[in-house]
């Protein structure tokens, strides 16, 4: 079963280590690193097809050439007698404007440019080799077409738009998926504003199998880059979300749903939100966008129905009955609230998933302070299960590491970060690529244990929002330290 | 209990974690009438753990306590008894998302020496996927084989033991992705490349030396491998201090030192107590690095087959 390019799908494109995820849709108008296309052509064919470019924005697989090296291999050992005087190359802005107007194919030109070069025999072998690299790379127009995963997706976000995944660097996610031990039948809560990548990542090494409850601030969950996946549908069988707004009632027991989070605000929040992901919207695949669109629709719905809000789901249920047999209008008046009646049922069995307070793990990415988050959250997480906390900056992990060693219930505390750093590996010339990333971020992670119930009074909520611990503790803490 | 699904009570046979503090801890296989000394007194597993929550604190017989905890390959890692060098969990994890391993991924893996990526591999491939893991050395394998099957996972891995240069992998054009950890990788990769499957997969070679990587990379383009990356990954860690600094004294009136105006509400004092709580010193928050860290472990060369 090879996994071919399906209409529909969410393919990602790739050229050189540029991604760009799209969805494979018919006459429609791909941009890529300054280049248009249609995909059309690519449907049908095995992922991992290399394509060509052709003229009216066709793609065509690019068949395997042999390297015509360059007939005589005549080499210079040294650059003493080379000069620049910007003339080493013969042809001129307009004739290789020409050469591309008439459609010939980016390796001739390339041939070309080498032909033309009086310095190129001159130069050494390495600096014939890089003049080679850097020509073709600007004339052939190649791009592979890709299945999407987190190693793609997650180094995708990071180079193209950091700023909606906070920043965390690929290796960092990495580094969350194995810490908090995420696998297959695992029961996760999740709480990330990385625009759904965290989700997908937590996703794709469940497999189907298992649990997530996805919590999130505002009107609903952003998840256009989980859509980017392309995960088959019974993925989303076992996907759950609940409002965080909601967690304080729930622990406190106060928890209903006859006050869902506040529907203006929430409208306002889903437009900024599609505002601010223009041009993700554009990459996120086809199904994202129907999903999106119905859940705006679904949004819009609940606002005109603020006075049935305060309606018992059994009354929803009767009226539902009653007014089958009325007319058009109401059976669509109906059909909404039936959704809604959905929706509660579906918050009221997350929120008992919740209240079993047996989580298998806790992964926390958002841009929001962690302190106020893991405190309370850790309470759904069973004993002796990882938990895992994501934060751009060290500071607000300090604090949270402080308040968690002062609540208790947690042990192998650690506060870590990654470095990467990547080679070129070439005969003659390995060594560190240049230019490596300042930071991708920091993690605080550690293990649940039982909680005991002299510290678990002590850590009651009003107290860990005091801000400055007095000094004695903070010399027991050094001490533990 | 097993390493690829949590269990809520320790039973009789399960391999629990022993936490002592301060990252000590140590393996213990659980067993009836089976005693462990700690440096806080004895375990009687038959009392203190068994039908015990994972997670629980366990009063030893000298009156201190201990955590047990549920066993994960993260924790396998940090307390497996070593037969060979390891590798830890920050190269694992970067591994498994390069490989881009998930539940139902076949994956091959050479050599599988003291089993610490083995366990976190099977983790991740299961329930549906299998690992196919080669040993030359006979007795490290045998010794796999033994901890595969008293971790429950025996059904999730095979261990072949021959070797890998000359005789592959057992297997041909069945997994998604290949990992090498030998002395000489490149001599495997004609063997990696027919153990995947034929519409393509990934491969990761770790070696600690510049030599091996260029070899294997050399290696990997004449096999036709594309996408070729070598990367190095490198783990800081800090710890959590209370810092105090003293404030000099320049001869002026103690009331005057205020004026030097130490900013309480800086964010970046965050958390900390104000200036002054013992006389003339300010306190704050910081991360330490550690004195030492690890500067090198080894370079991950990935490539894909397609």
């Amino acid at each position: 079963p090879f996994p071919r390019i399906c209409e529909g799908d969410c393919a990602v494109l790739k050229r050189d280590d540029v991604f760009k995820a799209v969805p494979v849709l018919r006459r429609r108008k791909i941009i890529f690193e300054k280049q248009w296309f249609y995909l059309d052509n690519a449907i049908g064919h095995i992922y991992g097809t290399t394509f060509e470019v052709t003229s009216g924005g066709n793609l065509q697989p690019k068949q395997e050439v042999e390297e015509t090296t360059t007939e005589t291999k005549a080499a210079g050992t040294d650059n003493r007698n080379i000069v620049d005087d910007g003339r080493s190359q013969k042809l001129t802005h307009d004739d290789i404007k020409a050469l591309k107007d008439k459609g010939i194919k980016g390796q001739e030109i390339v041939q070309q440019l080498i032909e033309n070069s009086t310095t190129f025999r001159d130069k050494t072998e390495f600096a014939q080799d890089k003049y080679i690299k850097k020509k073709k790379k600007k004339y052939e127009a190649v791009i592979t077409i890709v299945k999407p995963s987190t190693r793609i997706l997650s180094t995708m976000y990071y180079a193209r738009e950091p700023g909606k995944i906070n920043h965390l660097r690929y290796d960092t996610l990495a580094q969350m998926l194995t810490l908090g031990n995420v696998h297959a039948g695992n029961k996760m809560i999740v709480m990330e504003t990385c625009a759904g990548l965290v989700l997908g990542a937590v996703m794709e090494r469940m497999g189907g199998y298992g649990t997530i409850i996805q919590l999130y601030p505002g009107g609903g969950p952003v998840r256009a880059a989980t859509g980017c996946f392309g995960f088959p549908k019974h993925f989303f069988d076992h996907l759950h979300e609940f409002p965080l707004s909601k967690v304080h009632s729930l622990l406190s027991g106060t928890f209903s749903t006859e006050t869902l989070p506040a529907e203006a605000e929430e409208n306002l929040l889903v437009e900024e939100e599609s505002n601010g992901l223009a041009d993700e919207k554009q990459t996120s695949p086809q199904e994202t966008e129907e999903e999106a669109a119905a859940e705006a629709a679904m949004e819009s719905n609940q606002t005109e129905e603020q006075e049935t809000m305060d309606m018992s789901a059994e009354d929803a249920e009767l009226k539902e009955h009653k007014e089958k047999e009325v007319k058009e209008n109401v059976r669509i008046f109906t059909e909404k609230q039936r959704k809604q009646w959905e929706r509660r049922k579906k918050l009221l069995e997350t929120a008992a998933l919740l209240k079993e307070k047996n989580a298998d793990g806790l992964i926390v990415a958002s841009k929001f302070h962690p302190t106020p988050l893991v405190l309370p959250l850790l309470e759904f997480v069973a004993p002796s299960r990882p938990f895992v906390v994501y934060c751009q900056y060290k500071e607000p992990l300090l604090d949270c590491y402080t308040k968690l060693r002062e609540r208790g219930g947690v042990i192998n505390l650690k506060l870590s970060e990654t470095w990467l750093r990547n080679y070129q590996v070439l005969p003659d010339r390995s060594h560190p690529k240049l230019t490596m990333s300042g930071g991708g971020g920091y993690l605080l992670s550690g293990i649940t244990v039982v909680l005991e119930k002299g510290r678990a009074d002590s850590s009651h909520l009003e107290e860990l929002k005091m801000e400055e611990p007095s000094s004695k503790r903070c010399k027991v803490q050094e001490l533990h330290c | 209990m097993s390493f690829v699904e949590y269990g809520d009570t320790i039973k009789d046979g399960d391999t629990a974690i022993v936490f002592l503090g301060h990252e000590s801890m140590f393996p213990v296989k659980v067993q009836h009438g089976t005693v462990t000394q700690t440096k806080y007194g004895v375990i009687r597993h038959s009392t203190d753990l068994i039908g015990k929550k994972y997670g629980s604190k366990v009063t030893c017989s000298k009156g201190g306590w201990v955590f047990i905890l549920h066993p994960t390959p993260e924790l396998w890692t940090m307390n497996l008894p070593h037969r060979t060098q390891i590798l830890y969990s920050t190269d694992i994890s970067i591994i498994t998302m390069m490989l881009e391993l998930k539940p139902g991924s076949i994956v091959c893996e050479s050599g599988t020496g003291s089993g610490s990526l083995s366990h976190a591999l099977i983790r991740t491939v299961a329930p549906t996927g299998h690992l196919y893991t080669v040993e030359f050395h006979q007795q490290r394998a045998e010794k796999a084989r033994e901890e595969f099957r008293e971790h429950g996972v025996e059904h999730l891995v095979t261990v072949t033991n021959q070797d890998v240069c000359k005789n592959g992998f057992g297997v041909s054009n069945i997994a998604d992705a290949v990992f090498l950890d030998i002395p000489s990788p490149w001599e495997a990769i004609g063997h990696a490349k027919s153990a995947l499957k034929t519409e393509g997969g990934r491969i990761c070679s770790f070696s600690p030396c510049i030599e091996q990587v260029q070899r294997t990379c050399l290696a990997m383009e004449e096999y036709g491998f594309t996408e070729i990356n070598t990367l190095e990954i490198l783990l800081r860690v800090y710890n959590v201090r209370t810092v105090s600094l003293q404030i000099p004294d320049l001869g002026k009136a103690a009331e005057d030192n205020s004026s030097i105006g130490f900013d309480c509400s800086n964010p970046s004092n965050q958390g900390s107590p104000c200036p002054n709580l013992q006389q003339g010193t300010v306190q704050f928050k910081s991360s330490v690095p550690l004195r030492e860290m690890v500067g090198h472990t080894g370079y991950l060369t990935f490539a894909t087959k397609s």
